[in-house]
């Protein structure tokens, strides 16, 4: 039961910050409440009993990819409330073609509420070391590649982010 | 208490939240012109999906979703440290994040 009342709490905390960085007019502000949709998702994780992606996702997305983003934001100096808005008609439109993506997603996976889960449910699922066996047994290759991609984007993120040498 | 914390929650309710959190951020994407919270709406589509796959393999018994879900973080911690220096040199040349000064990339 109290597992109900948190994933209330964990999803009407993510929907509302999740609006509050569309819906704000300050970048930082913006920034400041995907924080806490992050977090609401780390919650998630752990009510799913998958600790190994909720740190995961704690270090990544709180601690790398929010330092960045505010980083960036302070760089360019936008805590100003100077941003252009779009007009009236095309915010409309924007909000319904959201909410209608949102209607249809929600009609088309409707049919997925009959289904069960099947029987015993391992504990250990979510747990580190199971998930290190899967991952540096059965997805080493993968692993590896992406290793690589880290490079290719590193090497990318400096050569177009330091000033041309005249 | 697993079974517990499973069997409270229904999947189809973890389906409903990621539909929600998915939209936001496609309204998001469509309503904002700052190019810096426009990249924030995309990860927040990410992380719908990254959601719904992490409830998917509880449900299935299989780690082969949070496998991916692994992956996926990796490929958007790439792609935020990339698509910001991108912004950084359109900003550079600009001195605005305004998505409206871009429009002839189209053509």
């Amino acid at each position: 039961m109290i597992t109900q009342y948190l994933f209330y709490f964990l999803s009407a905390l993510a929907i509302a910050s999740a609006a509050f960085v569309v819906f704000t007019r300050n970048p930082v502000y913006s920034a400041l409440a995907l924080i806490v949709t992050f977090f609401s998702i780390a919650g998630h994780y752990f009510l799913l009993d998958s600790s190994f992606l909720a740190a995961v996702h704690i270090i990544v997305y709180s601690g790398a990819i929010m330092v960045l983003f505010l980083y960036v934001i302070m760089m360019m100096n936008l805590n100003v409330d100077g941003e252009p808005v779009k007009s009236n008609l095309s915010k409309a439109g924007a909000v319904i073609s959201g909410g209608l993506l949102m209607l249809v997603l929600i009609v088309a996976l409707r049919d997925a509420e009959k289904m069960q889960i099947n029987g015993n449910i391992s504990a250990d699922l979510g747990s580190v070391e199971y998930l290190g066996r899967v991952l540096y047994g059965q997805y080493i290759l993968p692993f590896e590649v992406s290793a690589i991609l880290f490079l290719a984007g590193m090497v990318g993120a400096v050569m177009l982010g330091k000033r041309e040498i005249q | 208490m697993n079974q517990d914390i499973i069997a409270g929650i229904p999947l189809v309710w973890y389906l409903w939240l990621s539909a929600i959190l998915f939209a936001i951020g496609v309204t998001g994407v469509l309503y904002r012109r700052n190019a810096i919270v426009i990249f924030m709406c995309v990860e927040l589509m990410l992380n719908a999906v990254n959601l719904l796959l992490v409830a998917f393999s509880r449900f299935h018994n299989d780690p082969g979703g949070q496998v991916f879900v692994f992956f996926i973080m990796a490929v958007a911690a790439a792609e935020v440290a990339v698509g910001l220096a991108i912004l950084m040199m359109v900003f550079r040349n600009t001195k605005s994040t305004d998505i409206d000064f871009l429009n002839r990339l189209k053509f």
